[in-house]
């Protein structure tokens, strides 16, 4: 990259740049090269970029009028929704944003599986990926606590709960979490406050993500590692920016259908009662982002082991590029790992779906299977596809394939020789 | 001489980070005990209720410390049932004579000690309370006997102020 040899045309540019390299970082930015065959699946990180902002600008505006008092906080947010100029517009952009923010993510966090973007030597950029993650679940949770309706409540006295499963230690770390002895008023301010925290901690994270992705570029759909600038690569700016910006677009017409349209659909009628310590609501349900982590905790009898059980659901995933050592990236030339994807893709979907249903019967008995498979697949099949599988020829370039009009690096080879 | 100094050195250096640590320690403490129940959570430890409208078969519901309590007033049959288990059966093995002083009330905090959901009464496969959150059965002594809750329902602090009153806490 040609960042350090970067002179700005203006003589103000020049002088401001020599005491802070903005301009320098600007220009690297529109030039970066990219691989010339990335497809819509790689424009969900602009997408998610402007989901973030989305929900900070609405956030911000929604704590100006939202009071985090146990008494207050339910009519604040009736308040908001009847009262505040465009409230309702703001605050059901809020609401269903985090929706969209992981539907977006889930997206984002499979192509990510299905390329082979995790692997080295990207694997800093994956570990980011998954704190943020966390963090984002942390956020939405808290978030969904703030209304104070039925829902929050419960919600909130169910998570704090899991951590009462750690032994000894486990009632002691309940009750500072709560700041009493029941999920109540101090439970709700702090929460405001971490959740007013949490995002631009994201934030903080996102720039180190795409940090770490500038140093060796991005991974492709075909996984193999380019020359850049090459004539395999096109700068960042105008080619991606506009294939994103389309995207985008397209993104915003199914966040606008919500919005305007079934805006309280992803959400439970029992969130618009105000929250009552001595009634749970008769089915406890956690957002639908949460579901497949929900029902591998219910799948599990034991109270620890459920537990354990969920959030190593997800550190698994964290060390994902130390379970798939194979060389190959993309699953387009591994066969067997492709069938294996989507196996792993229909199992999230059905671990979710489960987790929206009572905990009992054939739910239950689903929800373990699927929850074996799930944790058999990263610890047991993809292991032991990283030693036995047969990959098919990877190209030796983007370009190669095209201009020789086949796919297989041989073929590649031969067309060369002849040449 | 040279090995008397470096010495002295490594011993300074580690009494700083000794001293250092004990700093931080001493800094930090207060902004995380803040989240801990504050004096005026710790203030609402106890609270009086009467229970002198409770006829037999019913319970009440009261707040104590933001959680629910359950006062029962158990029927014969309901207490014979609750004597008559063999504890081997029971997960969390737990006399009745010892959960309920008085054998007709039956005192315990309303809170599923699986994830802390209210359990419904006169429900469930044991004639006593049912968890609708993740399916737990408690018998009419609130022990736990099916389902994911790790022990029974806890009995709080209680004393009978006199035949009317029961003073929780």
């Amino acid at each position: 990259m040609s960042d350090h040899e970067y002179t700005p045309s203006s003589k103000f540019g020049k002088w401001f740049n020599d005491r802070l390299p903005l301009l320098t970082l600007g220009k690297h930015l529109t030039d970066y090269p990219t691989p010339k065959n990335l497809n819509y699946w790689w424009t969900f990180g602009g997408i998610l970029t402007f989901c973030l902002i989305t929900q900070i600008v609405t956030g911000l505006i929604l704590a100006m009028h939202y009071v985090a008092h146990a008494d207050l906080a339910f009519g604040s947010v009736e308040h908001i929704m009847r009262n505040v100029n465009y409230g309702w517009l703001i605050r059901y952009v809020h609401a269903n944003g985090a929706s969209m923010f992981f539907l977006a993510v889930y997206i984002h966090i499979f192509r990510s599986l299905y390329y082979g973007s995790y692997k080295s030597p990207r694997e800093i950029i994956w570990i980011l990926g998954m704190i943020i993650y966390i963090l984002m679940m942390a956020a939405a949770f808290m978030g969904y606590v703030l209304p104070w309706g039925q829902m929050s409540f419960w919600g909130a006295t169910v998570i704090t709960n899991l951590f009462s499963a750690i032994p000894l230690v486990g009632e002691s770390i309940v009750t500072w979490l709560w700041g009493g002895y029941s999920v109540d008023n101090p439970t709700l301010t702090r929460f405001f406050s971490l959740h007013y925290l949490i995002p631009f901690l994201i934030l903080g994270l996102v720039v180190l993500h795409i940090w770490a992705l500038h140093v060796p570029g991005n991974n492709n759909p075909i996984g193999i590692d380019l020359k850049k600038p090459s004539k395999d690569t096109v700068p960042f700016h105008p080619y991606i920016v506009i294939k994103d910006l389309f995207a985008l677009l397209i993104f915003l017409i199914v966040f606008a259908f919500f919005v305007f349209y079934s805006p309280n659909i992803l959400g439970h009628a029992d969130n618009y009662i105000e929250a009552n310590p001595m009634v749970t609501p008769a089915h406890i349900v956690p957002e639908w982002y949460l579901l497949p982590f929900y029902a591998i905790l219910r799948s599990v009898p034991d109270k620890l082991l459920g537990v354990i059980a969920m959030f190593g659901a997800l550190f698994i995933l964290v060390i994902l590029p130390w379970l798939d050592t194979s060389k190959t990236r993309s699953a387009i030339f591994r066969p067997l790992y492709k069938q294996f994807y989507w196996f792993l893709v229909a199992d999230v979907l059905i671990l979710g779906y489960v987790g929206a249903m009572p905990a009992e019967g054939i739910y239950l008995l689903v929800a373990r299977v699927a929850t074996a498979y799930y944790f058999a697949h990263f610890l047991i099949i993809l292991p032991i596809l990283s030693r036995k599988e047969k990959v098919l020829d990877v190209p030796l370039s983007i370009t190669e394939p095209v201009l020789g009009g086949a796919v297989s690096a041989s073929a590649v080879r031969q067309k060369k020789d002849k040449l | 001489m040279s090995e008397k100094k470096v010495k002295r050195r490594e011993f300074i250096f580690t009494a700083t980070y000794a001293v250092g640590a004990v700093g931080v320690g001493a800094t930090i403490w207060p902004l995380i005990d803040q989240m801990n129940p504050d004096a005026s959570v710790k203030a609402l430890a106890s609270t009086e209720v009467d229970i002198s409208n409770v006829e037999k078969g019913q319970s009440i519901t009261v707040l104590w410390r933001g959680k629910p309590v359950f006062i029962r007033r158990r029927t014969e049959e309901e207490i014979a049932k609750a004597r008559d288990v063999n504890l081997d059966e029971l997960k969390h093995p737990e006399k009745d004579e010892d959960r309920a002083k008085d054998p007709e009330w039956l005192v315990m905090l309303g809170v599923c000690t699986h994830l802390g959901c209210v359990p419904l009464g006169d429900k469930g496969e044991y004639d006593g309370w049912f968890c609708p959150c993740h399916g737990s059965h408690y018998d009419t002594s609130g022990r736990i006997r099916k389902g994911p809750a790790p022990t029974n329902m806890e009995v709080p602090k209680y004393e009978f102020v006199n035949s009317n009153i029961i003073k929780i806490g």
